[in-house]
Parts: C-alpha cells; sequence; structure tokens
C-alpha cells in the first residue's frame, strides 16, 4: 500500500529571467515502512521536490496523495491533517531551531497548533520524546545555542516526530555533521523507523549514506527522475551513464579511483539544452540524445531508467 | 630527500584553550599529505600556522619550517614582510569556498593578475599572456573568453579552478589545499582533485590536502595525519591506516562510515558508532579521546600519550596503539 504517490508533479520558480521549472514530470510512490532515497547534484531539484511535498512551494501540475487524500492544492487550515501525517527533518540543525525559544517550547508548539491534550500532556510527551531521541533530561528548559550539532539534529527530530508522523522529509540531515556524528543519527533514524513503522523521504548527495540507508532510490538531473530502482539493483547496476558517474566519483575507501571523472559543469535550469538532458556531459550521446527527451518507465518501483543507450543489464 | 616543509611542535593557543597542541608533521617534495579531521580537530589552525596566517590573539610556538633556496625559512618566526615574500613563492592556499575567497567586483582575471603583480617583475602585456597561460593550466575552458568574466559568472567548480591558478601562479612547492573540494558537488570534486593531482606532477609541487573526508584520503594521498581534538593522533600511509588502524579513533571513524565493500544496509546492522563528541575533550586530563574510547583504561585517565613510531614508519598516540582492530580480528577468527 502506498502511503504518498506523485503522479506527474511539475514546479516552477519566477526569476527575472522569466519562469523555470525546477522539477518536471516527477513521479513515484512511497509505501508504509518504507525508506526512499533521492540523490542528484546541487540545483537538480530534490530540495524543491521536499518543499513541493511538504506544500512550502506550491506545485504547477500533477497529483501528490498523501494516505489517500489528494493534497497538492492544500493551503491554510486544510493542511492541517496534512503536517499531522507528514513532518520534516531539515539540513542545517543551526538554521531551523529558534535560537529565542527553549525547547520545550519548539516541541510543545505543534502539540499545542493542533490541539493535542492539557498543558500537562503535552509536557509529558515532550519529556518521553526527547529522552527517545537521547537528549539529556534537563534538555527542555534549554535554549539551541547550547547544543552541539548533532544534538540539534535530535532535537529537529524529536520536533518532527511529537506529532506522531506517518512520514518524514529528510532533507540532508548528515550532511552538516561530522562523520562519528552521521553515523548516531543515522542509527537513531533506523530505530525510530522500526518503533514507529515510519516511512521516509530521504534526500541527500551522499550515496554511500542512500546506499546503506534507502530500500529505493530516485536519481536526479535537472529536475527530472532520470533512474529509480530497488537501491541494490540501482547500484549494483546502474542504467542511466549519470548514475554511473555519480556511483564511479564517489571517493570510497576500499576502491581504485576512477581514470577519468565526467567532465563539464552541471547547467542550471535556466539553460536546459535540447533532448535529452543530460547529453552535453554524457560519453555515450548520439544524435536522438540531442533531438528527444527520453523518459522513466518505472512502473510499481521498477527498476526504470529515462535513457536512449542504457548500460548493459548485467546477468 | 630533504622535507619541504617540516612542523615542528606546533602549538596554538587562544588563552587557556590549546586548539593545536605540539603537532609534529613533514612533508617531501611532490607528494600528497592528507591532514584529516573532524570540525574542533584542529586541522584548519595548523593549515593556517603552516602560511602563517593565524589571528593576531593566537600564540603559537613551534616551528614551521619552508625550504626555500637561501636554506629553511620558519614562518612562524619571520616578521611580516618576510612571511609575504613565502606566500606564494613558496607556500600557498586554496580554501574551501571558492565565492568568499574571490573579490565580487574585480574580473577573474584581474584578481589572478594581482599575484603576479605582488610577486612577479613583470609588464602588462606579459602578465596578461602569464594569465591566459594559468587559466588553460587549470582547465577553465575557452580562456580567452572568460579572462574578463566576474566570479558570479562562473560555476562552484570554475571558481575553484580560478582559486588554484592564483594559487599556482607563482610555481610554489607547497600548495594547500582547505577542503578545497567540501562544497562541490562529487563529479566536480573528482574534477578538481584530478587536476590538484596533476600540477602535483607538472609543476613538482607537494599538496597538502586538509579534509575530513576518509574517501579522498584513500584515494589521493601518499601519507596521512589524522587529528583529534588538536593532537596528532595517528600517521601512516593510506593503505597501513584503512587496512589496520592503529589508534581507537582512526578505527571508529572508519567503522562509523557506510562502506562500499560490505554491502550491508540498516537491515542488516547498525552503523558503529563512536559515542559522544569531540567537545567532550575539553579540560580533560590524559587521553582527549578516553570519554569516547571503548578501550580506555585507567592509565588512559592520567597519562596523555605522546605520539611514538610504531612498527617503522608509523606514528601512534595511544597506549595502546592497534587494540581494537586486534580485538576485531580475534573475534573474527572465532566467528
Amino acid at each position: 500500500m502506498s502511503l504518498l504517490t506523485l503522479e506527474n508533479v511539475a514546479t516552477a520558480y519566477d526569476t527575472p529571467q522569466g519562469r523555470f521549472r525546477a522539477l518536471e514530470g516527477v513521479s513515484f510512490s512511497v509505501a508504509k515502512g518504507e525508506t526512499v532515497g533521492l540523490v542528484g547534484e546541487s540545483g537538480c531539484g530534490k530540495s524543491t521536490l521536499g518543499k513541493t511535498l511538504m506544500r512550502l512551494v506550491p506545485s504547477d501540475e500533477g497529483s501528490i496523495r498523501l494516505d489517500g487524500a489528494e493534497i497538492s492544492q492544500a493551503q491554510g487550515r486544510a493542511l492541517m491533517p496534512v503536517r499531522r501525517k507528514l513532518q520534516m527533518i531539515f539540513q542545517d540543525p543551526f538554521a531551523s531551531l529558534n535560537p529565542r525559544h527553549r525547547i520545550r517550547r519548539i516541541l510543545t508548539g505543534p502539540l499545542k497548533i493542533h490541539g493535542v491534550a492539557s498543558r500537562a500532556e503535552r509536557n509529558r510527551i515532550a519529556e518521553e520524546i526527547v529522552q527517545r531521541v537521547g537528549l539529556p533530561g534537563d534538555a527542555l528548559d534549554r535554549y539551541p545555542h547550547e547544543f552541539s550539532g548533532g544534538q540539534r539534529q535530535r532535537i529537529g527530530i524529536a520536533r518532527a516526530l511529537i506529532l506522531r508522523p506517518q512520514m518524514i522529509v529528510c532533507d540532508e540531515p548528515v550532511s552538516a555533521l561530522d562523520l562519528s556524528i552521521q553515523a548516531q543519527i543515522i542509527n537513531l533514524l533506523a530505530q525510530l523507523k522500526a518503533e514507529y513503522g515510519l516511512s521516509y523521504l530521504f534526500i541527500s548527495h551522499d550515496l554511500s549514506v542512500v546506499r546503506y540507508f534507502t530500500d529505493r532510490v530516485l536519481v536526479m538531473y535537472l529536475g527530472r527522475i532520470v533512474e529509480s530502482g530497488p537501491t541494490r539493483d540501482v547500484w549494483n547496476n546502474p542504467r542511466h551513464p549519470y548514475t554511473r558517474a555519480l556511483i564511479d566519483a564517489l571517493p570510497e575507501a576500499d576502491r581504485p579511483r576512477e581514470a577519468a571523472p565526467l567532465a563539464g559543469d552541471l547547467p542550471g535550469v535556466q539553460n536546459l539544452p535540447g533532448g535529452c538532458r543530460f547529453h552535453p556531459r554524457c560519453p555515450y550521446a548520439t544524435d536522438l540524445c540531442c533531438r528527444s527527451e527520453p523518459l522513466i518507465d518505472a512502473k510499481g518501483g521498477t527498476h526504470g531508467f529515462a535513457c536512449h543507450n542504457p548500460l548493459p543489464l548485467k546477468a | 630527500m630533504t622535507a619541504v616543509l617540516s612542523v615542528e611542535d606546533l602549538s596554538v593557543h587562544f588563552g587557556p584553550a590549546r586548539p593545536v597542541d605540539r603537532v609534529s608533521f613533514h612533508v617531501n617534495p611532490r607528494e600528497t599529505l592528507a591532514i584529516v579531521g573532524e570540525s574542533g580537530s584542529g586541522k584548519s589552525l595548523t593549515a593556517l600556522s603552516m602560511m602563517g596566517l593565524l589571528p593576531r590573539n593566537a600564540k603559537v610556538s613551534g616551528r614551521v619550517l619552508i625550504q626555500t633556496p637561501q636554506g629553511p625559512a620558519d614562518m612562524l618566526g619571520l616578521p611580516e614582510k618576510r612571511r609575504r615574500l613565502l606566500r606564494g613563492k613558496q607556500i600557498a592556499m586554496v580554501f574551501q569556498e571558492p565565492m568568499t575567497s574571490l573579490n565580487p567586483v574585480h574580473s577573474i582575471g584581474h584578481q589572478i593578475e594581482e599575484v603576479l603583480i605582488a610577486h612577479e617583475n613583470l609588464d602588462r602585456a606579459a602578465r596578461r599572456t602569464r594569465v591566459l597561460e594559468l587559466m588553460n593550466l587549470v582547465r577553465i575552458p575557452d580562456a580567452a573568453r572568460r579572462i574578463d568574466d566576474y566570479p558570479h559568472q562562473l560555476s562552484g567548480g570554475m571558481r575553484q579552478r580560478v582559486m588554484i591558478a592564483m594559487a599556482v601562479a607563482c610555481r610554489p612547492r607547497i600548495l594547500i589545499a582547505d577542503e578545497a573540494t567540501t562544497a562541490l558537488d562529487v563529479t566536480i570534486q573528482a574534477q578538481i582533485l584530478q587536476l590538484l593531482d596533476n600540477l602535483r606532477r607538472e609543476l613538482d609541487v607537494a599538496v597538502v590536502l586538509i579534509t575530513h573526508d576518509l574517501g579522498v584520503v584513500s584515494q589521493w594521498a601518499d601519507r596521512v595525519v589524522v587529528m583529534y581534538a588538536g593532537l596528532h593522533v595517528e600517521q601512516a600511509t593510506p593503505a597501513q591506516l584503512f587496512g589496520d588502524p592503529l589508534h581507537p579513533y582512526s578505527y571508529g571513524l572508519l567503522r562509523a562510515s557506510p562502506r562500499s565493500d560490505a554491502g550491508l544496509t540498516y537491515r542488516d546492522a547498525p552503523l558503529a558508532e563512536i559515542p559522544g563528541s569531540i567537545a567532550s575533550a575539553r579540560g580533560e586530563v590524559g587521553c582527549p579521546f578516553r570519554p569516547r574510547c571503548p578501550a580506555a583504561r585507567e592509565v588512559c585517565g592520567t597519562v596523555q600519550p605522546p605520539p611514538i613510531q610504531h612498527r617503522g614508519d608509523r606514528l601512534v598516540a595511544c597506549h595502546f596503539p592497534g587494540i581494537l582492530t586486534q580485538e576485531e580480528r580475534h573475534v573474527a577468527a572465532y566467528a
């Protein structure tokens, strides 16, 4: 049963140079209890996708269904039930907590807005969650600046969790953290998922984290999903040359480095090339790629890719 | 082989705090040395000390000896005027954020040229030629057309190439890259690391990579210095470090990263955590890693282990070097 389903979603931004589509034709679904990864380079639209889901930016077209209900047009009070089901964890644990509020207010705020329980009960829930995410007992009466980056991310997680949502959008939740702290946060997210049966959309530019932490993965390039499928399949047998290049460029221990990294720069969505949007950087591009844009076909979460000349399928 | 740079017993104090604590290492000609550590490890302050660029309120002791044609010069002991002659000519640095390191109101050609004005005696036409040469050297495509572009017109990767062109303009012997690829996307990061390695060979320059990324270390470094809480805790080749980490911190870092070879996911096993954070080292006597160390004994709480030679060319600052690796092998043997 899919909890979240997107069909043909597009989001555009107005800029002084005109209106540009940061997302185009995005379709995928997330099942209950599933972790779906979203990878891509800066400017590919992965954060825009997270914001579109949260209705922080309006989508231009397409449908977004959460737990059976269409939410792509929801605003104002109609967003209240959406927020109870869908929450978000942000990248920067310094910028995403109000420095003038104590942790108690940060955590009980959502409960109050949603009219949950009495004041005493709200405090009890906050105390419980603070303990659950591994913060010290006196955390509720302290301010965000008194905590380290890793602890602040725990506060962000507690805030996302306090309404007991079914799904959390995690936008680069560990990118700002040191390696030794990253492992702590990922393990915490994994435990919480098992305990509460959560689904995650895990947005990250770090492929090694995505490979470890996700069941399925979506690869984005300049606003479109170019490859998707079970993480293991995509990792072991990438079919899109861009996915291959991302995996090859990943500096990892125990692996020799690639002889020739992908050439060229990421053009912005403002100057999108015609045909396949990856063709100017693609080593396998043909005439066809310059003329026609390949579209992805990944029905039911199977391995799909948007490429005219895919890399061979391994036996 | 004489070292092009040696750091001897370097300490940096800010009041009572000592974010860099008796660090020693050297850099060989044409090698890539990585200094790896997390935030608060003192790696960036070490790099700034090597450039003689510490803030005024920092008290610094020890020596940073740089080989020059006139013999070794101590960057820390020299007056500012003499330091300026070393920077650019002998040692240069590329920073993390190319957008804030470049001046937004000057063209990139002009900014590269400024380095030549400061250090070389060339006329205007010769400088312009040299700037184009440098832009070609760092593989900025279409250099003649881009020379009058401003930083905002370039991508992050191209801006970092401009920074590198400025750094190598006077043919230094040592190039420090302080998290120079951290802000870049992986495909661009690979391009820049490749460029630095090409320059190392073409220009006969030693590269010091300051990084938190173990993947970068394993793929590009000849030797690696691991720092923790201002201390130099381990020094080895990447093969030694990744195959047989001696310090429990190095061991923990390697185990905490989701590794490619294991193919494990969160459904199979949790990641190995290092409990606590680096801040727990503040004000401790003994080994600064002790509060987070699974192998700590009584002596670790009282005596700070100095870096000692281990099995020939390696250095480690631990009372029980290799203890976690040995335990792991022991467990594996009986599993």
